[in-house]
This record gives C-alpha cells, structure tokens and sequence, in this order.
C-alpha cells in the first residue's frame, strides 16, 4: 500500500511541476519554484555525502560559489555559455578533488571542520580578492544560454530548464543508490574499516563521492547564477552552507526526496513568508525545531513512518478487536530511508 | 614455502611493547592456534598482518610475498581474509547483504556506477552458496537486526569464506557463544577447506586446543612457546603462563 501510495505521490508531484508554470501564472512564483529546483540539486548534492557518505561537509557553499564564479568571470571575459559552462564545471570538479584530498585526512568533525575552513578560503577570496571575484560588488551575467535555440530569459522557460536539470540530477541519485558503488559508499559508512579489510579502497571510495556531490553542487552553482544574473560573495558564506544542510537533515538524510523537500521549506520559508514576517528565519528555526523533535529521522521518512502507522491503524480496527502493537510507528523502519 | 610468515615483527605505543619480535611460520593448509592473556598482543599482531596497524620493524609475508608495506585494501584481493573479535557487520542490511559486500569487495563490479546491485545475480547467488555453507541460507533475507549473536558470528565467518581466501585469520569465533553455538561454529571451522590456511585467536581451549596443529602462546608481545599441540601443553612455560591460571 505505502508502496502504490510512493508511486501515486511521485506522479502527482511530477504531474504538479510539469504544468506548474500553467496553474501559477504569475512570474514571480514562477522564478521561487526555479530557486526551489536548483536548491534541491544542490541538497541532493550534499545528500550524497552526508546521508550516504556519512561525511558531513560544512563547506559545500565553497564549492557551489567555484563554479557560479568560474561561469561568471568566463562568461565576463567573453566566452559563450557552453565553453564557460564546460570550463565552470571542470574547475568545480578540480575544486572537489582538492577538497577531498585535504578534508578526506579525516572523517567525523575532523572532516567538518576543514572543509568549514576550505569554505571560508573561497568566501574570503570571493570577497578580498576584489581585483579577480569585484569584492563586494559581485560579478554581473548579463544573459542566459538558449539551448538549441530556445531562449531561457522569460520565467516559465528557465523554470522548465531548471526542471529538466533537477529530473536528470534526482535520476542519477536513483541509479546511483541502487548501484555496487552506492552500497560500497554506504558500507563505508557504516563500516569502514570493515571495508576496507574486505577490499575496499575506502579513501578513494570516499573520494569519488565527493566529486560525484560536487558535480552536482557545481551544477546547481551555474544554475544559481543564471538564475539571478548575478553572483556575490555572500553565496559561498557559512550561512549558505548550512543552509543547504538543514535543507538535507530536515527533509531526510540517505533519502532521495528528503533533501528535495528540505529544499522546498527553506525556499517558501526565505521567500513566501519573509513577505509576512520580518522575523523569518525564527519560523525557520522553529519548522526545524518542530521536524528534528517529532521526526528526528527528518520529514519523508518522518511522514512515511506516520502514514505506515496511520494505515495500520486503519486496516486494525475493522478486522478484530485486538491492538496491532508492531504498527506502532517508532518500531517500523521507514520505507524511504536507504540503509 | 610458506603461506603466511612473520619475522621479527615489532610493534611500540608510547612506552608499550606490544608486539616484540615476533616470528611466525604458516606451512599451507595448516591449522594455527594463537593463545596468550588477556593484553598478551595477539588482535595486534592480526592487525599488523592484516596492515590495519604499520608495524615499526620486520616483515610480513604471504606464500613468500612481502605485504609488509602494502595496503589494507590490497591485502584481501592477495587472498587474505579476517573475522573481528568484536562483530562488526552492516547492521541495517540483511544477511545476504552482508556476503554480497563481502563478495563485492574483490570484484572490479565495486565501481560500477550504472548497473543495479540487486541485479547481479550470478554475485548474489555466490552469497547465498557461501551462506549455505555455514547454515544459514534460510535465514539468509533477514535484516541482521533480527539474528541471534551466534548467527552473526557465523554470518563473519561466512563473509570471509565468501572471499575464498587462501589464509584466513580468525579473531576469536568462539567469544561470547553458548554450548550450542560452539559446537556450530566449531563444525563450520572443521569444513573448511584444507586449501585454506587458517590461524585462530581464541581464549577458549576446549573448543580450540584440538583443533589445532600447532600452537604460539604469546605473553607480553612475546612469542613463550612454540610447537606443536602436544608440545605447548607439555611445556612447563604454558602452564605457568596460561593454563594455569
């Protein structure tokens, strides 16, 4: 049931996001569904370390910030999109191997707190080295791509590119959990060193995987600059990085649709309700207070598990008398989490 | 020709000697018990043969390879194998998940990024063959949450015969199991095959003593006795040591 109830959810959210330009109508929340999109590339991103990886990066806002800045300077100097792009995402890979070599000396907070510093070395040079990043003032993109010919300027057609994007990005997260390479990821972060007596390389496991997040991060980092036509050094500040990693923990580390749904609270929260209150990000800390309290596994696994209950409950009251005490929902494993 | 030797092995944290010259000779196919109190070196010498811990002098060798400086992760694909004294297996995967990693960890399949895992089928019968062996294919789609501690031990055992090891190093199988779970354990060790060779920790010598060919009793990071069943317990130095206690 929870299963059938998986793919109707699934073709309703699909259904929803491919007309959504259609029922929204105006541009404006046209362009926060686009933000939405390529924050939830950017979790799944991150996801791949943190929920698989069992790596928590707090500088995952550095590597998003290389290639939004890599694509905007080569954009600047006069390249076209697709060599920009192309160079952008190669640099973001070069940038993730680099931190993954520095950071992977350690795991546990070790590995948090270098990539924290690695960072804040891109922010710092985003924001001092005014002569290659303008400061403060940030670089300007003054267009779009127009792949095979379609212009991406107007909202709904972004929003339809994003959309295409963050499709491929959700797909390559399912072949990727499913595949030989995903369980050794996840071996490696239940049992490393059981691992690597099974043969394991676990380093250069660990290493791959974060070059497969940054890609993805990268990714959502051109999105990010073509979406807003410019990029700044606040984007790659600490703010930015845990942001992203709220994003993951609250809607579900290890799922595939937790991070998408972390995306989407934050997004609404940042800019649906910062229009009624000034005092938004209270409202955020206290949804995220409410999720980690009564859904500590996060909000897709968390609502999986009240649904599994709920229909237990469901199908025992007509058939006996009898309470079913396995349906209790602390005792059930959530379907969604991959272990 | 020897499958697995060790010679004058040393091993120092801080002001501890734990491994203090140790020599060891493996024949293939032989049966080797490693005995010692508690504190005597005998994981850390598993460790270092394994490579988990870098030893500060001597040498390691397997069938007449030198692995002393080769990596951990190496090491299985060159035909070694280990169980863990204390039980380290994936907890939240099933039985037949736990031998499939095992299994996967020698093949070049480990870095496919676009195949599905569940598909391989010829990998996962493998598991469910090696799982046969010690018993425990009916229970072999349990999530190991749901087995008992003597069904663990046997699914370790069954993780590394899975990998068709050529010298397996057994940590203590016999710790912490009832009567009966011994005597399983102890006829799964009996099976396997005399191509393999096998060197035992164990603390408890009624299940091991004879099974064993020859026995090294280490105390200290030092080896005390060395020799056959009979003469280790012969010796005057086990009981004083050891046996006695």
């Amino acid at each position: 049931m929870i299963v059938k109830l998986r793919y109707a959810a699934i073709a309703i959210a699909l259904a929803l996001l491919a007309t959504l330009p259609m029922w929204v109508g105006n541009s404006y929340y046209i362009n926060i569904a686009s933000q939405f999109l390529l924050f939830a590339v950017f979790a799944l991103a991150l996801n791949v370390l943190v929920g698989y990886a069992g790596l928590v990066s707090l500088g995952h806002a550095g590597l998003f910030a290389v290639a939004g800045y890599s694509g905007a300077l080569l954009l600047q100097a006069g390249f076209d999109h697709l060599a920009a792009i192309a160079a952008a995402i190669v640099i973001t890979l070069v940038a993730s191997a680099v931190f993954a070599a520095l950071a992977l000396r350690s795991t546990g907070i070790g590995f948090l707190m270098i990539t924290l510093a690695l960072g804040q070395i891109v922010w710092g040079v985003a924001y001092r080295w005014a002569s290659l990043t303008n400061g403060d003032n940030g670089v300007n993109v003054s267009t779009r791509p127009a792949p095979f010919g379609l212009s991406l300027a107007s909202a709904p057609s972004f929003y339809f590119a994003t959309l295409i994007v963050f499709l491929l990005a959700i797909a390559s997260m399912a072949v990727f959990v499913r595949s030989p390479f995903g369980a050794s990821l996840r071996g490696t972060r239940d049992q490393a060193r059981r691992m690597n007596a099974l043969g394991y390389n676990v380093w250069l496991i660990r290493f791959l995987a974060i070059v497969f997040s940054g890609f993805w991060t990268g990714v959502a980092g051109l999105l990010f600059i073509y979406y807003n036509q410019f990029i700044s050094p606040q984007i790659s500040a600490l703010t930015s990085s845990a942001e992203v990693l709220l994003m993951v923990i609250s809607g579900g580390t290890a799922t595939l649709f937790g991070p998408v749904a972390g995306a989407a609270i934050v997004v609404i929260m940042k800019n649906v309700v910062s229009a009624y209150i000034e005092r938004w990000n209270l409202v955020l800390g206290v949804i995220f207070v409410v999720i980690i309290s009564f859904m500590p596994e996060g909000l897709v696994p968390g609502t999986v598990r009240l649904l599994r209950w709920a229909w237990g409950r469901l199908q025992a009251k007509p058939s006996a008398a009898g309470e079913r005490p396995s349906e209790r929902p602390s005792e059930r494993p959530s379907e969604e989490r991959v272990p | 020709m020897t499958a697995l030797s060790v010679t004058n092995l040393c091993k120092q944290f801080g002001g501890l000697r734990v491994t203090a010259n140790v020599n060891l000779a493996v024949a293939p196919g032989e049966r080797r018990l490693i005995i010692g109190p508690n504190g005597a070196g005998k994981t850390t010498l598993f460790n270092l043969i394994t490579g988990e811990i870098a030893p500060d002098s001597g040498s390691i060798r397997l069938f007449e390879k030198d692995i002393t400086r080769v990596s951990v992760h190496r090491r299985p694909h060159l035909g070694m194998a280990r169980t863990y004294q204390i039980i380290t297996l994936f907890a939240s995967d099933t039985i037949l998940r736990n031998v499939t990693l095992a299994l996967l960890g020698l093949s070049r399949l480990r870095w496919s990024l676009l195949r599905d895992l569940d598909q391989q089928h010829a990998l996962i019968e493998r598991a469910r063959a090696a799982l046969a062996r010690v018993g425990l294919a009916e229970i072999a789609d349990r999530p190991l949450s749901q087995t008992s501690y003597g069904e663990r031990r046997r699914v370790e055992i069954a993780m590394a015969l899975a990998q068709d090891p050529k010298v397996l190093l057994l940590d203590e199988p016999f710790a912490g199991l009832s009567i009966d779970e011994r005597r399983d354990v102890r006829q799964l060790l009996n099976a396997i095959p005399r191509e393999v060779t096998v060197v035992m920790i164990e603390h408890n010598t009624d299940v091991a003593l004879d099974w064993a060919e020859r026995i090294m009793l280490l105390h200290f990071g030092e080896v005390i006795v060395e020799g056959t069943r009979a003469e280790v317990v012969a010796n005057p130095r086990t009981r004083e040591v050891y046996l006695g206690h």
